[in-house]
């Protein structure tokens, strides 16, 4: 029995479901670097979206992801980012109160954990952190924001995000950054990507 | 420099290419032409690369003035259009004099007006496009009035006659397939999609086309976790009333896909104008 559930997606894109974020992550580098013909291929937080143009290469697919997992041995070794935040955010009080610490010791929780990029979204560069302290979850606000800052920092469910650049946003401000998340006009234009390491500092 | 003056950006005009594919997983939009296949076509006509930008208008417009005599084509939604005052055929090269304008009314049918240019417009490209991205911002801003854009030198052959004389269709028929989470909706969902018609809401954009008709019901109620999604994507939010993803849709979604636009319909999708009606004939797959 395989773990991975490949489902359509229309006539050129088909979507495998896979057991975690890890084995996303995993699969999609794989594809990544040795399927070709591919055009895009997006982990999600627990699937891996790949897109083609010309013949469906969904059993090729299928098996590059099998023997991705099967590998499990090998790390994903990603880079390791740090990001220096001051904890600052609209809704510190709040998600301090929500979770009944002191916006102290919620400041040196968020700062303790180790956080993977899980997958990018919502916006060029904005990267879904997996991994943080689960003290931390908090919902998404009620009403969301229409303008949050560029460089926010934020949570929402099991996942820390920044914002990259000044938009509408629901996740709980806590905290800001100077770091630039995405510049087209870099080599590698997303500050993070899936797979990636990421320490928040105090700034 | 040969360049051409805006005098009027109309509702909405944008530059358009094929857009940034391969840049999903860092969170951009695909972005590019709703309708490629008559940008594609406009391309064609005035002897350009496949992949040159051109203009693509929106409901009415635009007006341009040419600094210089080139080769134009119209494609797209169906306009009366003129040059230095003599009226133009869509989906034929016009040969424009130094100095002339163009001016192009409203639609009588179809959304998305194409104009291509001998050269291809040459804006600086972010990410290996030229497109303008509603979304994120990527790329040049929509036009303005008074704006001045660069024609460049895209050129592959000479302007040429082509056959082709796309038709839009009053009451489009797209063809869907199944989408991943066609299994979270009844068989009657499926019925209601195939059997209803469907009404193109006035807040549709190129992020997605909103359909409004029968409510569509979920049997599975669980939190989708955000997957990567296509244009072309019919995902369901919570009021039922589907959304169709275009061009400049986000790269992962959390709501879930009943069904996926066939590619070679795309076109019709990005032509697909508020109010009017559109069905679907929905394709079980092979699949179980």
């Amino acid at each position: 029995m395989s773990d991975i559930t490949i489902r359509p997606s229309g006539s050129l894109a088909s979507l495998l479901e896979l057991p975690d974020n890890a084995a996303a992550v995993r699969v999609a580098r794989r594809l990544r670097a040795e399927c070709k013909r591919l055009i895009d291929v997006v982990p999600g937080h627990a699937t891996v979206l790949a897109t083609w143009e010309g013949e469906d290469p969904t059993d090729e697919l299928l098996a590059l992801a099998e023997a991705a997992l099967r590998d499990d041995d090998a790390p994903v070794d990603g880079a390791t980012v740090a990001i220096p935040v001051r904890y600052d955010g609209l809704d510190l009080h709040e998600v301090a109160r929500l979770t009944r610490l002191s916006p102290e010791e919620l400041a040196e929780r968020h700062l303790r954990a180790e956080y993977v990029v899980g997958f990018l979204g919502f916006a060029p560069g904005f990267a879904y952190l997996l991994g943080g302290d689960d003290r931390l979850r908090v919902d998404r606000r009620a009403e969301p924001r229409q303008r949050v800052p560029a460089g926010a920092v934020a949570l929402a469910g099991p996942y820390s995000g920044i914002y990259p650049r000044e938009s509408p946003g629901g996740w709980q401000l806590i905290g800001s950054t100077t770091a630039v998340l995405f510049d087209p006009a870099r080599p590698s234009p997303a500050l993070l990507s899936p797979g990636d390491r990421v320490r928040f500092t105090a700034a | 420099m040969n360049a051409i003056e805006v005098l009027s950006a109309g509702p909405m005009t944008t530059v358009q290419d094929r857009g940034r594919p391969g840049w999903a997983h860092l969170g951009v939009p695909p972005s590019g032409a709703a309708d490629a296949r008559a940008l594609e076509l406009g391309n064609r006509l005035v002897g350009n690369e496949p992949g040159a930008a051109g203009l693509e208008a929106t409901l009415a417009g635009p007006s341009l003035r040419f600094r210089s005599a080139t080769v134009a084509a119209l494609t797209g939604a169906e306009a009366r259009a003129v040059v230095g005052g003599r009226p133009v055929e869509p989906n034929q090269p016009i040969d424009v004099a130094a100095g002339e304008v163009l001016e192009v009314g409203g639609y009588s049918n179809g959304v998305r007006l194409y104009v291509s240019v001998r050269g291809g417009i040459a804006v600086e490209p972010v990410l290996g496009s030229r497109a303008t991205d509603l979304l994120t911002g990527l790329g040049p801003t929509p036009l303005q009035e008074g704006d001045v854009l660069p024609i460049g030198a895209e050129v592959a052959a000479p302007p040429q006659h082509v056959a082709e004389r796309p038709r839009l269709q009053r009451e489009p028929v797209l063809r869907l397939l199944p989408g991943a989470q066609a299994g979270w909706f009844s068989r009657d969902a499926s019925a209601e999609l195939a059997e209803g018609s469907w009404t193109v809401s006035g807040a549709s954009n190129r992020v997605g086309v909103r359909l409004e008709g029968p409510t569509i019901e979920r049997i599975r109620r669980e939190e989708l976790l955000s997957q990567g999604v296509v244009t072309g994507a019919l995902q369901v939010p919570p009021s039922g009333q589907p959304i169709l993803l275009l061009n400049d849709h986000p790269t992962t979604g959390g709501y879930p896909v009943i069904g996926v636009v066939h590619a070679s319909d795309l076109s019709l999708v990005g032509q697909l104008r508020p109010a009017q009606r559109v069905q679907f004939e929905v394709n079980h797959g092979s699949q179980p």
